[in-house]
């Protein structure tokens, strides 16, 4: 026994240690619970964060768009009641390519919120490139290199020659590439709807990772595509990045109300995303929940057993002075106890599960399927969340060994 | 019961009742106005039949119970009023307790049982708590066993541990229920003459629950309890 330990931990420790086939059973019974919670949502939150990573690393945050045409009904005929139409057929108007109005106004005031990392004048249209007998119809993005690749980093997915966009130089997909033959420095005549054409020079060819993107996406000077698309001096959006990309729906609140110009974050873009994402947090916290409460009765039963069989000797300490607080402190302390060290079990088996399921779950070409987060911060919520867990659970059992009457429990 | 009580007295009781169950068709009343004093150093025993309220009045007396009307006065405090913090704390302070079935911790060792009131008791030095533990023990004879688990000892060393531990706080009142009941007659003995070296060496006064009217009639004086009265109160060895 250590006599500095205070009288209840003395006790409680040593409680423990008497019933020790429960103490192990219950610890056991914690930590699978533990582990399994420490398991599931490190692999949940890596899930999602691989997800958000590879919607943000292909897209802006927030996409400033120009205002939709709209029909409007003509007023009524002369000499007409208010409000009388006569013949009126009202058709759903062709929204052609245009500019946002004021863009680099828009552009300058977007950049002074400090919530904004990096701001994208854009000019995107269709357009057809032709090689030889060949031709492909693809969408030309004009960017400025400045700004655009520090939102989408097309320098890292550059598989030959270089990001670099001079006013007569196109960045081609790899799919694009193949079906056209095209190497680094090869002529592509590239035209657009408008009329406007022009011959580039393949200066680098990408792999984003997906054939449709690779076949169809190519990235030129944002004023080659201003001039292609007969958008002079015009861009067709604005991207923007942001700081916390969970406040993309207020910030794009924030920039329509200072701008006017609709704003889309990329959490309204990508709805189906997010609403798949929260079924699944939705599910994990349910299974949590279940999991916890599974914990907790095994914890409260498990002390309900031990009061029971240790009620002579509460008995005994009631009749040696040891006050009802110190008995309730006994009790709880075991609960606490039990949670801590289910839950410091449970964290390894939760992260040597981890680190199992990140050496065999894998690509077919053996890449991991996504990094995991393991995040302390994880492991001592759970150690904290256990013990806490314990704590409640013991309250009831504790409560009773308080309350017993020391004359009835030493009669036994 | 007078407001003050005198000094001297460790246990007053005046006209002390005990009913169970009040208000309920099973209603019994065990203790019917029990009158008792015990003073510094006596060692009284308690007789009388099963049943007839003798482990009652103990419990009353242990302050583990409470009377249902009367006045219990322990080392000069008036009982009958305080909550069961403040009863907790004169009883721990002032009541040593043996039971008949030893009733020690079986996850503990001899000298940890006997530390178990001080370490309940905040602020008590831990050299000094080790110290006194250890003294209690050679005192009862037991020194080489202050290391042993409750449960490997006999029922005579549990007994004599049971004696030590109730001593630790040097309380003035030792309640003794049936302690030689469990033993042998030689194992009995000694334990009795632990209680009257107790009783004598440190002038606690002593009330022994016994059966045994041989070991009765070496205590200072007897009271017997028949059908909750006390009978003959008074009388001597």
């Amino acid at each position: 026994m250590n006599p500095w330990l205070p009288f209840e931990w003395i006790v409680a420790l040593r409680f423990l240690r008497e019933g020790r086939t429960q103490t192990l059973f219950i610890v056991s019974g914690i930590a699978i619970g533990v582990g399994v919670i420490v398991f599931m949502s490190a692999l949940l939150s890596g899930l999602q964060s691989n997800f958000v990573r590879r919607v943000l690393t292909a897209q802006a945050h927030i996409q400033l768009l120009p205002p939709k045409e709209v029909a409007r009904a003509l007023g009524p005929p002369r000499g007409a009641s208010p409000g009388t139409l006569e013949g009126a057929t009202v058709q759903a108007p062709l929204q052609r390519l245009k500019s946002i109005d004021q863009w680099q106004a828009v552009v300058a005031e977007i950049r002074a919120m400090p919530e904004v990392l990096v701001v994208s004048p854009e000019a995107t249209g269709s357009a057809l490139v032709v090689r030889g007998d060949a031709n492909r119809a693809i969408t030309l993005t004009g960017v400025d290199p400045e700004f655009y690749f520090r939102i989408v980093a097309v320098p890292n997915d550059i598989v030959r020659g270089s990001a670099r966009l001079t006013n007569s130089d196109i960045l081609v997909g790899t799919e694009l590439a193949s079906d056209l033959g095209l190497s680094v420095g090869d002529k592509l005549r590239v035209s657009s709807a408008t009329g406007g054409g022009n011959t580039l020079t393949v200066a680098g060819i990408f792999d984003l990772g997906n054939k449709g993107a690779n076949q169809r996406t190519t990235y030129v000077a944002l004023h080659t595509a201003q001039s292609l698309l007969g958008l002079t001096g015009g861009v067709s959006s604005i991207g923007v990045t942001i700081k916390d990309i969970y406040a993309a729906e207020s910030v794009s609140r924030r920039i329509t109300a200072a701008t006017g110009v609709e704003a889309d974050s990329w959490i309204a873009t990508n709805a189906q995303f997010f609403s798949a994402v929260q079924a699944q947090t939705t599910a994990n916290t349910t299974i949590r929940f279940f999991v916890g409460l599974s914990v907790a009765f095994g914890i409260a039963s498990v002390l309900v057993v031990s009061v029971v069989q240790k009620s002579r000797e509460i008995g005994i300490l009631r009749a040696m002075g040891i006050s009802r607080g110190q008995v309730l402190r006994v009790f709880l302390l075991q609960g606490g106890l039990l949670g801590l060290a289910g839950s410091i079990v449970g964290t390894v088996i939760g992260m040597l599960a981890l680190v199992l399921w990140q050496r065999y779950a894998r690509n077919a070409d053996g890449t991991p399927l996504f990094a995991l987060a393991i995040e302390p911060g994880l492991m001592m919520a759970a150690l904290l969340l256990a013990t806490l867990t314990g704590l409640v659970a013991a309250f009831a059992p504790a409560l009773r060994a308080a309350r017993l009457d020391p004359v009835v429990a030493i009669r036994g | 019961m007078d407001d003050t009580v005198a000094t001297e007295t460790v246990v007053q009781l005046r006209g002390v009742h005990k009913t169970f169950n009040i208000g309920l068709p099973n209603e019994a009343e065990v203790l019917h106005g029990i009158d008792l004093t015990l003073r510094r150093g006596e060692f009284c025993a308690v007789m009388g039949p099963s049943g007839s309220g003798k482990s009652t009045l103990l419990n009353l007396v242990g302050l583990l119970d409470r009377p249902s009307s009367g006045a219990l006065g322990i080392c000069g405090e008036e009982t009958t009023a305080l909550d069961d913090r403040a009863l907790t704390r004169l009883r721990g302070h002032n009541i040593g307790f043996v039971f008949q079935y030893h009733c020690l911790m079986p996850a503990f060792t001899a000298q940890e049982n006997v530390m178990m009131p001080l370490l309940g008791e905040a602020g008590f030095p831990n050299d000094a708590m080790a110290a006194r533990a250890a003294e209690l023990l050679d005192s009862v004879g037991l020194t080489k066993w202050r290391d042993n688990l409750a449960g490997e000892m006999s029922g005579g060393q549990q007994q004599r541990v049971a004696v030590a531990r109730a001593l630790a706080m040097n309380p003035p009142l030792l309640l003794a229920d049936e302690p030689t009941g469990n033993l042998d007659t030689k194992s009995a003995d000694a334990v009795f003459e632990l209680l009257r070296g107790v009783n004598r060496n440190h002038g606690t006064a002593i009330l022994f629950v016994t059966h045994n009217e041989a070991l009765a009639k070496r205590c200072d004086r007897i009271i017997k309890v028949v059908d909750g009265r006390l009978v003959d109160p008074g009388s001597g060895p």
